[in-house]
């Protein structure tokens, strides 16, 4: 008895194991159990193409500076034949593309990785009262009396600068502004008059600029905002609608009066800022975000393999529940295929060709496959050499489709060299042989009996979340391992049985 | 859909779960499995048991035997070729004929001396066997099929399956082959099923695939009311072939040959279900009662008996129509 039971205590051990590792990393580790939007990482590019012009040339990038919002985990430079330096100050940092003869056009490349990080971080130093412009007349009474007139109507730096702002707003028709907005075309232009008209009132202002990180911008413009102080912190203002805080996807680049990059030497025709979200990343995040270093199941975890690795083993524990479907198929169901798992494998490639594409490649290079085979039968091979044969035209028709795909450009046809070939030829032997012995009906019936469970076990392990879940909780698995044992010892009838034996339960017989 | 499962129950029907998980692994341990899994090992234990087989011409192991047909068949000219390995039927060719130059099957076409050289070579690479392992071929005597037979069959011999159960015989049928089934005896072939009373050999009703039918579909002969001779001797075969190879659930096939009486075909360690649809009755009912025994009989004489006194049960519209 106690033999019978032991299933039962060891399905049960594995789930519970599986369960308690992800809840361990769950609620102590603080990993993400979703796949959320926001703590994704950005690729960020800028790409700066320069112009030769005569003598030796320096260019300049100035760099992002950790901030609230974003910080760079990593970054790399792309400037073949150029010496680069970097200059880190606090709040600042610049890189400097050096070369002494430059003959063509060329581009430099800065890319880096960026993660979002919602720590408050100070973005400048504490700044220095600035002194009240000196302007001359009829602009310096001006600024006197608009900052007399807006101190009247606030009551602290926030409600002074918004009030500012506002007071900017192109409909207002605040003489004062008019005044000033007299050689105002951008809204970094906005931002600079609003800071010289707080400095009116001494209060530190400082531009702030960035880009917005949304996915897939080729040529994300810079935005400026008007970063204001207020004695104990910096407030950030959008020049152009006055609305305090930043934007939740808002990246700051740099702050300050310079620009982006300058160069000297040759002509800087083209500057270029891309951004692109990189998916299937999380788990990295969640590594680099805590101080998982400190816990042991914390360290065991992908995250520490090789990236190429990782990508492996992301396909290997999706194959556990690739598997747990067929299983269900089989033992539930009662449907049935040719190998037992090749479904599975099937299942897996097209995830490179995504299923309708998969499975039109497939019948294809079944197809063809299986005439061959026909012709091969009549010369009388034996059975390896035949297989082989067999295996090295699956081999040729997928290099055909590759080339023919490649030439009226699709890209589906390159991912057909993931089909696994030799259990295409093995489904093309077996299917070839019931063919023969059983009719073709039968033959094709199973045939596409068998595409049928690799496409289900396509919808399940092509799931989002799922992907998600096994890379980053790996220890699922376990869970699965033990609803595989689980469902081993179900004995109960297959639904393909009640058709089978309808006859029988629609007797009365005892 | 719960009615169904409710009904599927009291029917008292096996499924394939069942049958695997509660039966086959309990009752039949795996190094029994050759035994059976092996033609020619279970051919040989079932002589060493005294028990009758059709004879064994020669067996081909090697690649090249294939071009040498005549040291293979000696001066057969009918006999049946079969994959050591094999099941389900397949790879399974029966020559009837045999002329200067070519042979003739069971349908009467004409098979070269390459086609039968060719398909030695398929049996002994493995086409056939499970797993694909490379195999031997079977050269085995053909067995004349008894005339009672004889408006049942399409070109080939019927055989008869009885279950037997922990040495007890608990099911049996015989199975017809048809010309949809090429000659051959297996149901997923085409094959008729007909279901036998235990007690008295008498056929009750027949079944091709999952579908009842009264007639063969080519003699369109009655298929229920004929009685299988030798049947005592047949049951009692079947339920000593338990001590040969020790597995508790155990399919026997058994054919009937003109000149020599009833010989065992083949072994099967995991038999199917259709013998449930054939007989129209579930198999749990059967496996219960044997398991409800106090204690189990070791004479396999006793066993018969017993199985035909329990599970003998012939209808009485049948009873009147069977010479008896």
């Amino acid at each position: 008895m106690t033999r019978n039971r032991q299933w039962i205590v060891l399905s049960l051990l594995l789930v519970a194991l599986g369960s308690l590792i992800i809840a361990y990393k769950v609620v102590r580790l603080g990993y993400p159990t979703m796949p959320d939007q926001t703590s994704d990482e950005w690729m960020v590019q800028a790409r700066l193409e320069i112009q030769a012009m005569e003598g030796p040339v320096l260019a300049s990038l100035l760099l992002p500076v950790r901030s609230t919002g974003f910080t760079v985990s990593n970054e790399n430079f792309i400037s073949r034949g150029f010496g680069l330096t970097i200059e880190e100050e606090f709040f600042r940092r610049q890189a400097d593309w050096a070369i002494r003869n430059l003959s063509e056009t060329r581009a430099l490349y800065y890319r880096a990785t960026v993660i979002a990080d919602t720590r408050n971080t100070r973005f400048a130093n504490t700044p220095e009262i600035p002194p009240i412009p000196q302007l001359e007349e009829p602009w310096a009474s001006a600024l006197t009396d608009f900052v007399a007139d807006v101190k009247a109507e606030s009551a602290d730096v926030e409600s002074f600068a918004s009030e500012v702002l506002e007071r900017l707003d192109e409909n207002s028709e605040d003489a004062t502004v008019e005044l000033f907005r007299a050689d105002m075309d951008s809204p970094r232009d906005q931002a600079s008059l609003a800071q010289m008209l707080l400095a009116g009132a001494q209060i530190p202002a400082l531009l702030v600029h960035g880009i917005m990180l949304q996915n897939d911008v080729q040529r994300a413009p810079i935005k400026t905002m008007l970063s204001v102080w207020n004695g104990d912190h910096w407030l950030l203002f959008d020049p152009l609608t006055g609305q305090k805080g930043r934007p939740g996807q808002f990246m700051i680049w740099w702050r300050g009066e310079e620009e982006l990059s300058s160069i000297s030497g040759a002509k800087l025709s083209d500057l270029q800022i891309s951004v692109k979200r990189r998916l299937a990343s999380s788990l990295e995040l969640a590594g680099k975000r805590t101080d998982l270093k400190d816990s042991l199941i914390g360290r065991i975890s992908l995250i520490y393999l090789p990236v190429q690795t990782q990508s492996v083993y992301e396909v290997l524990l999706l194959v556990p529940f690739g598997i747990l479907v067929i299983v269900v198929l089989r033992n539930f169901i009662g449907l049935s295929s040719f190998g037992t798992f090749a479904p599975v494998l099937i299942a897996l490639s097209f995830r490179e060709t995504e299923l309708l594409k998969g499975i039109l490649l497939f019948m294809f290079i079944v197809s063809l496959g299986l005439i061959f085979r026909f012709y091969l039968e009549r010369l009388r091979l034996l059975l390896v050499p035949r297989l082989a044969a067999v295996v090295t035209i699956v081999v040729l028709l997928m290099t055909m489709i590759s080339m023919v795909s490649h030439q009226i450009g699709a890209e589906t046809g390159l991912s057909v060299s993931l089909f696994p070939m030799v259990i295409i030829s093995m489904v093309i032997e077996r299917m070839s042989i019931v063919w023969e012995e059983r009719g073709a009906a039968t033959s094709i019936r199973e045939g596409l009996g068998s595409l049928l469970m690799a496409a289900l076990a396509y919808l399940v392990i092509s799931m989002e979340f799922l992907v998600y879940w096994v890379t980053v909780f790996p220890e699922i698995n376990l869970v699965v391992l033990g609803v595989i044992v689980a469902l081993g010892r179900y004995t109960g009838f297959r639904l393909t049985e009640f058709l089978r034996f309808r006859q029988l339960a629609a007797g009365d017989k005892p | 859909m719960l009615s169904m499962l409710n009904r599927m129950r009291s029917s008292g029907v096996l499924g394939l779960n069942r049958r695997n998980g509660d039966y086959i692994m309990k009752l039949n341990r795996r190094r029994f499995f050759p035994l059976v899994d092996d033609k020619v090992l279970c051919k040989q234990k079932l002589q060493q048991t005294g028990l009758p087989v059709p004879e064994l011409i020669s067996i081909a192991s090697y690649m090249q035997q294939a071009s040498h047909l005549e040291e293979l068949l000696g001066d057969s000219n009918e006999f049946v070729i079969k994959p050591a390995h094999g099941s389900g039927g397949d790879g399974i060719l029966v020559i009837k004929d045999r002329k200067s130059d070519y042979f003739v099957d069971t349908d009467g076409q004409m098979v070269k001396r390459a086609d039968l050289a060719h398909h030695l070579t398929n049996v002994i690479g493995g086409l056939y066997s499970l797993g694909g392992q490379p195999d031997v071929a079977m050269i085995e005597s053909l067995v004349h099929f008894d005339p009672a037979f004889a408006g049942l069959t399409y070109h080939g011999v019927p055989d008869i399956r009885v279950i037997v159960y922990r040495g007890y015989p608990v099911m049996a049928m015989t199975r017809l082959p048809t010309r949809e089934s090429h000659g051959k005896a297996n149901l997923h072939q085409g094959a008729i099923g007909v279901g036998v009373d235990l007690g008295s050999g008498v056929s009750v009703g027949g079944v091709s695939g999952n579908n009842l039918v009264t007639e063969h579909p080519d003699t369109g002969l009655l298929i229920a009311g004929l009685k299988i001779p030798h049947w005592s001797r047949i049951v009692s075969m079947a339920a000593r072939c338990f001590e040969a190879v020790e597995l508790g659930y155990l399919g026997v096939d058994i054919v009937i040959d003109r000149d020599l009486g009833p010989l065992i075909l083949e072994l099967n360690a995991r038999p199917g279900l259709n013998i449930q649809i054939a007989n129209r009755r579930g198999l749990c009912s059967r496996l219960n009662a044997v398991d409800q025994l106090e204690s189990l009989h070791e004479n396999p004489d006793q066993r018969v008996e017993w199985s035909c006194r329990t599970f003998g049960n012939l209808p009485a519209d049948l009873l009147n129509q069977v010479p008896l």
